[in-house]
Formats: structure tokens, sequence, C-alpha cells
């Protein structure tokens, strides 16, 4: 999608003007305000949420909640908080980007500047591999898993997230190689330059941005993932997993303002990103739907 | 003779291969994790699996059981209101922002990543979020009582008949954003000297819109049509944060149901069907899309 810096803005009235401010700002309030909600209740005491109002500031500011998401809640069996789960999606999902990325840079390179016959066939096949519902995975995967000797571990689920990402790092480094000149390519073979060669000097120099867009689409998709975390996370469970634990859990008393604060910290990795790069999650996002 | 040029015939045969080569694990991959698999699970479907995968043929009884299933018919029955109420509503609000954020607005730099940051969350989040805040304890009805509404109810979340919609309004949180940024860079891809010429021509605004700018933005109805309908066969996250497929069962969806059939009530074989009910569905709508965009790149 090109992006262009025409408006089709039209001449409007005051009162038109004005409502379109509205409108604007009323929908900008609907998309801030769980977000304030989450905040504003993770740093209350929860005797405050319980007796008190969701929209109202804390009166008595704690980071208690916090500390105890991190630390020391229940979650499942164990009180030890969400930090080893949050460690877990780290571990995963580090290496899980970096293969896939790598794997969708040369397969992309292959598929636009190498090309033979039937290549559009293969990745057609490999880009319908990205929008299938993975319930249609799920029960020979957990097999294959099981018989690898790798369910319920991190390298397993970094398996799966490298095998179910590579269509869509495949799909962004062909659509940005594709408008590379190929005749830069010729010209490289032909002094006698070989297929690493040309990828290393020629093609990965200009990858940069195409390269910050598929990372942060695989580490945003990999780090919010759940149904591959809950089906294959066995002792290994990623964040989300044990987030859904720890709210879900049914003993006890439930502490709003440590699930609110756990439900920050699950968020926060892939918020940052955002803030820093929204500019490449968009294109990401853009790039997987509408393509060219 | 021979063996003295094998020697540069094999290293450009190899360089030949080479591009090949590179290509070749991440086919296998998907030929068997993707393709293979697929091809597995359907043939599960038609086997009297239950807790552990068997190979004893049954034929479509898996499929006549499911579709003789009451949890079954209300997990497609919920996902038909879901769905049309997911697409509708988030393709007109995110057709209305994209519109309205299009005509020289003061701050736009600010507001479309406030539209667009809940894309960036897990639904796992999202549905934690909205949990609360649609609690009728702590959350919005209570903050209405507190308000001085004190007649306000909103207890849906709790409600039977109700409860899915609380789930259309979390999905349409999370996802609306990214709509108006598909519509958004489908108006700025359109020729502003057309509107300027019909603007001159006397052409009302609603007319404007209603005639020229929306026919023109179909490229961008058909891709947020593809990918909401697609993300609403395979929303099974948001449902389990934020329902967990209740009360009862009034909120399952097709993706609740499998997994639940497959791996807590040892029915693997229904569960493998309503797989390939869910996959078939998808296909239906991606495969004539896709088809589509790649043959226009030629």
């Amino acid at each position: 999608m090109s992006v262009a810096t025409q408006d089709t803005a039209v001449r409007t009235g005051r009162v038109t003007r004005t409502f379109i401010y509205v409108f604007l700002l009323l929908f900008a309030l609907f998309y801030l305000m769980p977000l304030f909600v989450m905040l504003a209740n993770s740093l209350k005491p929860l005797s405050e949420i319980t007796e008190g109002n969701m929209m109202a500031l804390p009166k008595v500011w704690t980071l208690e909640p916090w500390a105890k998401a991190w630390s020391s809640a229940q979650i499942g069996v164990e009180p030890t908080g969400l930090r080893p789960y949050f460690l877990n999606s780290i571990l995963m999902v580090v290496p899980a980007v970096a293969i896939s990325t790598v794997l969708g840079a040369l397969n992309g390179y292959v598929l636009t500047k190498w090309r033979f016959r039937g290549d559009s066939i293969l990745f057609g096949l490999l880009l319908f591999s990205c929008f299938i519902p993975f319930q249609i995975v799920l029960i020979p995967m957990a097999m294959v898993l099981g018989k690898l000797g790798l369910a319920g571990s991190i390298p397993g689920l970094v398996l799966v997230h490298v095998v179910y990402g590579i269509g869509f790092t495949t799909l962004y480094f062909r659509n940005y190689y594709a408008a590379f000149p190929t005749e830069l390519v010729r010209a490289a073979m032909i002094d006698g330059a070989g297929f690493f060669q040309i990828f290393w000097r020629i093609m990965l120099p200009v990858s940069g941005p195409i390269a910050v867009v598929s990372v942060i689409w695989q580490f945003t998709n990999i780090w919010n993932d759940f149904l591959f975390g809950a089906s294959f996370g066995g002792q290994s469970q990623p964040m989300t997993v044990a987030l859904n634990n720890l709210v879900q859990s049914s003993t006890g008393v439930k502490e709003y303002n440590v699930h609110f604060a756990g439900a920050i910290l699950a968020a926060l990795p892939t918020l940052l990103v955002y803030i820093v790069a929204g500019r490449y999650f968009v294109r990401g996002l853009m790039a997987g739907s509408v393509k060219g | 003779m021979a063996t003295t040029r094998a020697q540069p015939d094999f290293r450009t045969r190899l360089q030949d291969w080479l591009p090949r080569i590179v290509l070749s694990p991440s086919i296998a991959m998907m030929f068997v994790f993707v393709y293979g698999f697929i091809v597995f699970t359907i043939y599960l479907s038609f086997t009297d699996s239950r807790m552990l995968p068997s190979y004893d043929w049954v034929g479509i009884e898996n499929y006549v059981r499911l579709w003789g299933l009451r949890a079954w018919w209300t997990a497609v029955i919920n996902l038909g209101i879901f769905a049309s109420l997911y697409i509708v509503i988030c393709t007109a609000i995110g057709l209305s922002l994209a519109i309205f954020l299009d005509q020289k607005i003061r701050g736009e730099g600010l507001l479309r990543p406030i539209y667009l940051y809940p894309m960036a969350l897990s639904f796992i989040v999202t549905g934690t979020a909205w949990k609360w805040i649609m609690d009728p304890g702590i959350g919005i009805e209570n903050t209405m009582h507190l308000w001085g509404w004190e007649s306000f109810e909103f207890r849906w979340i709790k409600d039977r008949d109700m409860a899915i919609y609380t789930v259309v309004i979390a999905a349409v949180w999370q996802t609306s954003g990214f709509v108006m940024a598909m519509f958004l860079a489908g108006l700025r891809g359109i020729d502003n000297e057309m509107l300027k010429a019909a603007q001159i021509d006397g052409a009302s605004n609603w007319n404007l819109y209603r005639r020229i700018v929306i026919p023109l933005l179909r490229p961008a109805f058909l891709s947020a049509f593809v990918i909401l309908a697609h993300l609403a066969i395979k929303s099974y996250d948001l449902i389990v944060a934020l329902t967990g497929g209740g009360p009862g069962r009034a909120t399952e969806l097709p993706a609740t149901f499998m997994y639940s059939y497959t791996f807590t009530r040892n029915s693997m074989g229904i569960g493998a069907a309503s797989a390939v009910i869910m996959l078939m569905s998808i296909a239906a709508i991606m495969t004539p899309y896709l088809y589509a965009e790649l043959r226009e790149k030629k």
C-alpha cells in the first residue's frame, strides 16, 4: 500500500467540523478507557476497587499489586508470580523471531531473484498456510512434538512458531525484494558473484526496513499467542497462558488489582515496541492484508 | 576426461540448485507441518478416535454426530452472530474514523496511534480488561451507580442471551482501529483532482462520498472483510479470557468447541471434524482472495 500524502478532505462547515472532532475524540476515549482502567486499578489497594469506582484514580497509590503479580501471585499451583513465565516468553520469542526472519529473507530472495518453474505455486501454498485455523494442526502437532521429545518445552514452542511464521516473513521479504531491480543482481552474477555473495553484499544491506517490519510482526504475534502456548507449553508456559491462569483461578479472593497489573505486564513488551516503532508495525499489518 | 570435467560441472550445477536447496527446508516444513497435518486431521475426522488417535475408519459418522450436537449448533450460531456483527461494526467504525481523520484534522498524528494500539495487545489482555470492565460488580454498572444513575443496568456478560455481544464489544475494540488504517491507506491513494472536479460541479459532501469515494474503496472493503472474517472464525483466545465460553456454554465458538471436544471430552474424531469445517470455511474465503491478489501482481 502506498503511503500517499494526499488527503481526500472536502470543504466542511463549522458544525460538521465540530461534529467530526467530537466523534474522533469520543472514539479516542473509547480506545483509551481500558488502558486507563487497567493502569489506575493496578495502582489501588483491592478495597478501593471492590468498594469504589473503577473509573476513579487511586486515593492511595500502591505498587503492591505490581510486585505481587510479578513475583508472588499464585499461578496454577505455584506462588511464583508471572516472572518465570515472562522469562519463558522471552526465551521462546527471541529464537523464533530470529529464525523465521532469516528464513523469510532467504525465501523471499529465492522467490524473486532465482525464480524457477512452479515457484509461484509454492509461494501460494506458503501464503495460504498463514491463514489456516490452527485447530486443524493441533492434534498431529501434539503427537509429533511428543515423538520428538519436545512436548512442553521451549524448543518445541520455538519450532511451532517458526513453522507457522515463515509464511508471513516470506511474504514480507518477497514483496520487498520484488521491487528491487533484478538488473543489479544479473550484473553481479555476470561478474561471477555467487548466490550467497549476492544476498550478503547486495540484498542484505537494503533489507533494513523490511527486516524491522518482519521482526516486529513476528515478535507481536508470537508474544501474544495463546493457543500454541496453552496446547504445547506444558512446563514452559508463556506469559499469555500464565496471565489467563492468574485471572481465571477460582480459589480465594479475586484480586482485581493484581490481575490488571499482570495484564499490563503481559502487554508491556508489545506495547513498547508499538510506541517505539509504530510506523513499522502498521506497515506489517497492512502488508499482511493489502499486498503490494 | 569425464572426471576432469566433473569438477566445474558439479560446481555450476550446485550453483543452479543452491536456490532450491536454500528454499527446501521451509518448503519441507510447510508440506509436513501444514499440508501433511491437514491431511492427517482430515483422516482422523473419519476415524473413531477418542482420547487418542485411532485408525479405524468410520466414514462420515463423526460429521453426522457433529451436526446432531446441540453444542456444535450453539457454536455455529454464535459464530454467525459474532462474525456478522463484528465485521459490520468494525467496518462502519473503521470507515467513519478514516473518512473523518482524512479531513485535515489537527492532531491526526496523535489520534491514529491511539486508535490502533489495541492491535498490539494479546487477546488475553483485551479479554482480561473487558471481563472486569463489563463485570456488574466492579465495572461499568457499578461506576454508573456511583455516578448517580441508579437504574443503569449492564450485566450482559452474566446473561446467557446477551453474553455473545460482550465478545463483539471487546473484539471491535481490538480491531476496528486496524480497519481504520486500511481504509485510511485506501483514501490516501485516491486521486484528489477527481474529487475537486466533482465538488466544483456542485456535488454535496454526502453524495461525493457515497457516489465516488466509497466505490473507489472497494479493494479496502474486500481486504477488511477477508481479514475480519478469518479472524472471527479463528477467535479463540478472546473467548477463553473474556467469558470462558460461558455463562454455561452460551459463548462457545467453533474454535473453543474443537478444543474442548478434542482435549477434554475425549472425542478427538468429532474435534477433528469440527476443525475440518473451520478450515473449509476459511479456505472458501481466503482462496479466491489470495488467488486474485497473486494474479494481479503479474
